[in-house]
């Protein structure tokens, strides 16, 4: 049944490229979909939702939520930026792999708060991370002076925006990420106690796993992957963003739901999390070739979202499932 | 027959309130212990303080020659008891071989990196799940597709698995139909020809009947009596819950 959702997601995606296709084929006699530049363009729009959906997947399938992920992002962006800045443009690698290792740091502390929370306080997820979504917010403007910080560091623009082998360095690190969370998700005991988790926590808990232990590592991680968002952010842009995350969050936990997962927990797939990445990243490219405002995206991925809704609630229906 | 089990004057007080008073009975190898008793009796609080769940107020568990008073939930299970709570705890969304695994889950080696050995465990789920006489029509299947009986014969099979000496069932047939009932009543009884001892609580009297080698009641938290099931009949035993004394 997993594979029937994603078989959905596949089928949704490869119709809204071949819709793009045609368009293209007929409005302006050229392709869509052949051209490296689209293809490098929608691939780099993806892996920026990925990096926030990857660790939220997680999180889903467990039953839980992580909304502070947006100021996650930015956090980590605005304390990678800072760093780099108070060494001066003279920052060779060393400095910017300090200053990655610190944006990280900045992205735990608010997974080991988030966690925190949820499993010794028992605060329901939503609410709580809510609550550090403001206060990362906060603590990103506040850190950042209220300004976008800029940098001057070849080495970061490097990492931002070079090659290896032909593909963007934030895709390779992207497709790294998804490779071990996918990893983690499927083929460990971490990952069958996070699906056992979503479905019944007493399951797991009469086990004899340490659920809030479970529950912090999962937080961490959903950190960590919305914080290096925030380091490729800085590196692409030479500036880091208190906000560089926030327009993100509704794509990531729309990816994550086109991609199969459900709001009850206890299902969802990394690799159906990619796919609804990339069906959101065709819409936004693809309606921005067709030359319509960029507006447009908003309401066509809101309408994407309930679509996968819809989908995830007949199937429901179809087998009797957990709803 | 060697006892296995020796429940020694329980006593358990929530507040003023002392849901049990004193509560004393053996379970022997491959052997049913019926609980019965009214609603409030205290049958789940005897067996929540032999699972560990709770720790008593006065008097002991002993479970052949070591003391259960004090260990924890995991520490009791590992040492060979296994308690089927009416929801069962089973991870509907996982299939059979991982929910008999769960939190013990099997794994193999690839190039030094570590893969679940999922085909392994779900062969072994369905090899137990055959010897409780039970068919798993898609052992990659999530349980959530399986029937109630079938569930149940899944928690059974994970105390089988992991070698339970005694298993406890608290309301195993509350929520099933009538064939999925007998299928239980079924489990219970290979159960006992593979020399566990069980502690069943029922309040379905054909079912207490069926099943138990011995039915202790309970009654306000004291055991009002002790009867075979071949002594006794339905309305002495209706009577013994209802609180009338021996
Ligand atoms: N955690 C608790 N805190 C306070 N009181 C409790 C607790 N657990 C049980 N009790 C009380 O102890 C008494 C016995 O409860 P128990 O659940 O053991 O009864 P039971 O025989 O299992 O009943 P039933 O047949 O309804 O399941 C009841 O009065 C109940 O309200
Ligand atoms: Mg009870």
């Amino acid at each position: 049944m997993k594979s029937l959702l994603n078989a959905w997601s596949w089928l949704f995606l490869v119709l809204i490229l071949g819709f793009f296709e045609i368009y293209a084929q007929t409005q302006t006699g050229n392709t869509f979909l052949f051209r490296i530049y689209n293809i490098q363009s929608i691939s780099v729009a993806a892996s920026q939702i990925l990096l926030l959906a990857l660790g939220l997947t997680l999180v889903i399938v467990a039953g839980h939520i992580d909304l502070s992920i947006a100021f996650t992002t930015g956090f980590a962006a605005v304390a990678m930026a800072l760093v780099i800045r108070f060494v001066g443009p003279e920052a060779g690698w060393f400095t910017v792999i300090l200053a990655m290792g610190v944006g990280l740091l900045a992205a735990i502390i608010v997974g080991l708060v988030n966690g925190w929370l949820v499993a010794q306080l028992n605060v329901p997820s939503f609410i709580g991370t809510l609550g550090t979504y403001g206060i990362a917010r906060g603590a990103a403007l506040i850190v950042a002076g209220g300004a976008t910080v800029s940098i001057r560091s070849d080495e970061a623009r490097v990492l931002g925006n070079g090659h290896i082998l032909g593909i963007p360095i934030p895709v390779v690190a992207a497709v790294v990420l998804a490779i071990i969370c996918h990893y983690v998700l499927t083929h460990t005991r971490f990952g069958v106690h996070t699906y056992a988790l979503g479905a019944s926590r007493a399951s797991v808990e009469r086990a004899g796993v340490d659920v809030k232990r479970h529950l912090v590592y999962l937080f961490v991680i959903s950190a960590i992957t919305a914080g290096v968002g925030g380091l490729i952010y800085t590196s692409r842009f030479s500036a880091g963003a208190a906000n560089a995350g926030e327009p993100i969050l509704l794509y990531a936990v729309a990816a994550v739901f086109i991609g199969g997962a459900s709001l009850t927990g206890g299902q969802g797939t990394i690799i159906g999390t990619v796919i609804g990445a990339f069906i959101i990243a065709v819409i936004q490219f693809g309606l921005v070739f067709c030359g319509l405002p960029p507006y447009w995206q908003f309401v066509a991925v809101g309408l994407v979202i309930i679509v996968a809704v819809l989908v995830d609630q007949s199937k429901g229906r179809l087998v009797g499932g957990s709803t | 027959m060697t006892t296995i089990l020796k429940v020694d004057g329980l006593k358990k007080r929530f507040g003023g309130n002392e849901a049990v008073s004193n509560v004393s009975f053996d379970v022997n190898e491959g052997e049913c212990v019926v609980l019965a008793g009214d609603n409030g009796a205290g049958k789940s609080t005897v067996i929540k303080m032999i699972s560990g769940v709770y720790q008593p107020t006065a008097g002991q568990v002993h479970f052949n020659d070591t003391v259960l008073t004090g260990k924890s939930p995991e520490a009791v299970r590992s040492l060979g008891i296994e308690t089927i709570y009416q929801d069962l705890a089973l991870a509907d969304n996982l299939d059979p071989g991982l929910n008999l695994y769960l939190g013990r889950e099997k794994t193999r080696r690839i190039l030094g990196i570590s893969f679940l050995d999922r085909k392994e465990m779900q062969r072994n789920a369905v090899e137990v799940m055959k010897s409780l006489g039970i068919v798993v029509p898609d052992p990659s299947a999530p349980v959530r597709e399986m029937s109630g009986g079938q569930r149940q014969a899944i928690a059974i099979a994970r105390a089988i698995h992991w070698q339970a000496k005694l298993v406890i069932m608290d309301e195993p047939t509350a929520a099933l139909g009538v064939p999925e009932q007998r299928e239980v009543m079924a489990l219970i009884e290979r159960l006992k020809k593979k020399g566990v001892g069980i502690i069943l609580i029922s309040h379905n009297l054909p079912d207490i009947f069926a099943a138990a080698d011995r039915i202790i009641v309970l009654a306000r938290g004291v055991v009002a009596g002790e009867r075979k099931p071949s002594e006794t009949n339905d309305e002495e035993i209706v009577r013994m819950m209802m609180g009338a004394t021996l």
